[in-house]
């Protein structure tokens, strides 16, 4: 028993010591002083170094907080409890917040950097005239394969991937919006549509696919195909930045005939309490040299046209993650549609993915 | 000991399952009767009852939960069995427990590592001359993969099962004659079955609910209940349709306790 | 010969428990960027934990959640054990430990989700508080799971007998009952720590206001992949978990044998 009670005694010293560290840590990077930022982000998702220099600049810390999902960040942006600043939703789920009246609008008297954006990703259906969210990312979705195992240019179009040569050779990504998405794409429909019949004819055209799908997978996808566990795979252009950085084989794809383009947006929650950090960070974040830093530390594309021209050539006429024009015009971004059609989208999804 | 003093003891747990058990149980009850248009509404029941997706995701989570724990329990006793009788084995067992506080997401993109085509086992494979195999992806690597996740928390109960048992029985069984298994079959397996309870409920139920090795290890070739509630609380939002799922789950549970509950204790086991 | 048969089969469950944390700390030298092919010696990843004070500030936020929550729940854990064992109706029991087990079945999005309900409709502001709160609710159901059974393996006659001498409650439970269920308390605690470091989904729901865990900040950088950082910071947490399961393991035996020692000397 006395052994017992002096190991709870130490224990207790021992978290008193780390709460003690814990506080000295998070004082040393000055996260609790009154000049802050409280931004919710991805992880990952913006150059550490950046935010140095904005503190540098203007004074304000940036607390970062993370999520892995847009519906998770919106239930607890939702709930409330919170008080994030900024956030960093993809277009549907701006839509989606916008209706739930979750955000303020952008005071755009207060912006500075609005004319170095492309006005390709102003100015949207998620969020005509921008009232409430600024581009941060782009990209698409597409096709990645590996050279080892598929000629170069044997691979244009979606519909390539339902030839029998691929059976058990592909790997998709676990998202129902993508891949229903996809086979909408590929019998040329809107990846926007709603009607039961064109869903089902789409699931249906699926349930062809499965016998060459090796695995639904996440995250996880990059790994995957970096180490050649599969030639073929269906992802969005930013995991696909980074596993073609790992491995020289792999190139990357986006349909000519259609594909989806999709845009993380920078949001003010209605829950924000910090309005001059808020702005000062809004037009650091669109300084053209800045956005190009963190567009190569993220590896993502920028919609930022003068951050743009300051990446080293190779990357921005990189087809592959700046499509021409041509491609450019075929892709759409999604909308937000009402909770019974998500679901719809996603029982026939589930179904597609028992069948394998 | 008095009635009276006693359920002072009881107060911390009581307040525990007040307001951190019973209260979501019934938000999650409450919320399962609610559709996506938040009208009151029996459906998602019917849906699930109905729906030969559901249930056979049902059939599978109990499948891959029985086969888990099976595995788990077939590797675990003899580990604890040899552990118990090591010098050190206090020690020893400190090293099962060690690796469970790394990180699970980390550990399974090891096990990616390990398994994938180049990988380890490949090399392993190839090296002794069967030639590299499609580890992935396999039900096989899942059920691995899922039972070394488990195996800590069924070693645990049954290491401390041994360690209650009084060796004065090991050793009259012995001295009545009975070979090694005997003693075992008749006197050791019996006496330390509390700690298999305990070991099973702490594997079979979390592994029904289970979702993220699915994906990671299976590649969602086998779709169970953790992977329907993970899409209907973070995909769709229908709280309503995931809460049913988790009541259903529930159920499975008391299920599952009742029939590893301990109504034999009354007479059966020697003591 | 079953000797060895024994010593062999241990030895190759120590190595599949151990291969993938070997392999996670070999990429963490790795003078790459991701865990796929190696790429050669550096100490890089190690000098970029080290310099990184917010992922340093995290994992002392992870570790004394995990320590606290799991002292607590071993605690009220034991207690409701204590209650359970000492119930005398079956259904009530049995009903005890079906609500006991619930937390244990249920997935931990719904968890985490009706936690979070809960906490926000009683305003309680989301952070440490919550996430330490909510490590001690699912810890609870391990604990009593795993002191149950030493509590159903103590005979009725040694209580009997304590209390026939004279013993009160205070001194049964200190000095027959505890002592006796030790090695329960023990497993309860160190499985709390599992389930506290391993946790992802409840936390990310309840915590908030800058507060974050590990198992949050490695499933969120998922989408970008994971970096090597990740993988040395799991090799120094390794390594100082070996070194505190070797240092307590050493100084229990050392306290043992002086007491040993004692003993002899007295009688």
């Amino acid at each position: 028993m006395k052994r017992l009670v002096s190991l709870i005694v130490s224990l207790l010293a021992v978290c008193g010591l780390l709460a003690y560290t814990g506080h000295q840590l998070q004082a040393s990077s000055g996260s609790t002083g009154s000049k802050v930022l409280n931004l919710y982000n991805w992880g990952d998702y913006i150059d550490p170094h950046l935010l140095t220099k904005f503190q540098k600049e203007t004074g304000y810390h940036v607390n970062v907080e993370t999520f892995d999902s847009n519906e998770a960040m919106y239930t607890k942006i939702n709930q409330g409890g919170t008080h994030y600043d900024l956030a960093v939703p993809s277009e549907y789920m701006v839509a989606k917040m916008k209706r739930a009246h979750l955000l303020q609008p952008l005071d755009k008297s207060r912006l500075t950097g609005l004319q170095n954006y492309d006005s390709q990703f102003l100015n949207q259906t998620f969020d005509r005239g921008n009232r409430y969210s600024l581009p941060y990312f782009w990209g698409t979705l597409g096709i990645i394969y590996n050279d080892k195992f598929i000629k170069p240019g044997s691979i244009r179009h979606w519909n390539d991937l339902w030839s029998t040569k691929y059976r058990d050779r592909i790997m998709l990504i676990d998202s129902a919006r993508d891949i229903m998405g996809m086979a909408l794409a590929s019998q040329g429909k809107s990846m926007n549509t709603t009607d039961p019949t064109t869903l089902r004819a789409a699931e249906q055209k699926l349930n062809r696919l499965a016998p060459n799908v090796k695995a639904t997978v996440a995250d996880e996808i990059k790994m995957y195909m970096t180490q050649n566990e599969a030639p073929l795979a269906v992802d969005w252009s930013g995991e696909a930045a980074e596993m073609l950085a790992n491995n020289d084989h792999l190139h990357y794809v986006v349909p000519s005939e259609g594909s989806n383009l999709w845009i993380d947006n920078l949001v003010i929650p209605k829950t924000a309490q910090h309005t001059n950090a808020i702005y000062a960070f809004l037009n650091f974040m669109s300084r053209p040299d800045n956005a190009a830093q963190n567009a190569e530390y993220v590896g993502y594309a920028t919609p930022n046209r003068t951050a743009k021209a300051l990446l080293p050539k190779a990357t921005r006429e990189d087809q592959q993650f700046y499509p021409d024009a041509t491609t450019l015009r075929h892709l759409e971004v999604y909308r937000d549609l009402s909770p019974t059609k998500v679901q719809l989208y996603n029982d026939l999804y589930l179904e597609f993915k028992m069948h394998h | 000991m008095t009635k009276r003093r006693t359920w002072v003891y009881f107060i911390p747990y009581g307040l525990w399952l007040a307001l951190f058990v019973i209260a979501p149980v019934a938000l999650i009850i409450y919320q399962s009767f609610f559709d996506l248009g938040q009208h009151f509404t029996l459906t998602n029941y019917n849906t699930y009852f109905r729906s030969a997706t559901y249930l056979k995701m049902t059939l599978n989570s109990v499948w891959y939960a029985f086969l888990i724990t099976l595995f788990t329990g077939l590797i675990s006793y003899p580990t604890a069995y040899f552990i118990h009788q090591l010098k050190h084995r206090q020690f020893w067992l400190l090293l099962v427990i060690l690796p469970t506080w790394i990180n699970i997401l980390l550990k399974a993109y090891a096990f990616i590592g390990i398994f994938s085509q180049a990988g380890l086992a490949n090399q392993f494979l190839t090296f002794i001359g069967i030639g590299p195999q499609q580890i992935l992806f396999t039900n096989a690597s899942f059920i691995f993969v899922a039972t070394y996740i488990q195996i800590p928390f069924m070693i645990l109960p049954i290491y401390n099962a041994l360690d209650d048992l009084n060796p004065a029985f090991v050793n009259a069984s012995k001295d009545l004659g009975a070979s090694t298994w005997q003693t075992f079959r008749h006197v050791i397996f019996p006496l330390t079955l509390p700690g298999v309870k305990a070991g099973v409920q702490a594997v079979f139920i979390p592994s029904l609910s289970l979702f993220m090795l699915t994906r990671l290890i299976g590649g969602n070739k086998v779709i169970t209940l953790g992977t329907a509630i993970e899409e209907h609380f973070l995909t769709t939002m229908n709280w309503g349709m995931g809460s049913t799922i988790g009541v259903v789950l529930i159920v499975a549970m008391i299920v599952v306790m009742l029939l590893t509950g301990d109504q034999k204790t009354k007479g059966g086991t020697p003591r | 010969m079953k000797h060895k048969l024994a010593t062999a089969y241990l030895i190759l469950v120590f190595i599949i428990l151990y291969a993938p944390i070997i392999f996670l700390i070999a990429y963490s030298f790795s003078q790459g960027e991701t865990m796929t092919n190696y790429h050669g010696f550096t100490w890089r990843h190690y000098q970029t934990l080290f310099s990184d004070a917010r992922m340093l500030a995290i994992v002392a936020n992870t570790l004394l959640i995990a320590l606290l929550s799991s002292l607590i729940a071993t605690l009220i854990g034991t207690l409701g054990a204590l209650s359970i064992t000492r119930t005398t109706k079956r259904v009530t029991r049995e009903s005890l430990l079906t609500l006991n087990n619930v937390l244990m079945v249920s997935p931990d999005v719904i968890i985490g989700a009706s936690f979070l309900i809960f906490f926000t409709m009683l305003k309680i502001p989301l952070g440490f508080g919550t996430v330490l709160m909510s490590h001690i609710a699912f810890e609870i159901p391990i604990v009593v799971l795993m002191v149950l059974p030493r509590l159903r393996e103590m005979s009725r006659s040694l209580l009997d007998a304590a209390q026939d001498l004279g013993a009160t409650t205070r001194q049964l439970l200190t000095q027959v009952i505890i002592p006796f269920i030790s090695p329960g308390i023990f497993a309860g605690f160190f499985m709390a720590l599992t389930y506290s470091l391993d946790d992802f989904a409840v936390t990310f729901f309840v915590t908030g206001n800058g507060f974050s865990t590990l198992s949050v900040e490695i499933y969120s950088r998922a989408r970008q992949g994971i970096n090597l950082e990740i993988n040395a910071l799991s090799g120094v947490m390794f390594l100082f978990s070996l070194l505190l399961v070797a240092g307590y393991y050493w100084i229990q035996q050392a306290s043992q044998k002086r007491r040993h020692r004692k003993r002899e000397v007295a009688s």
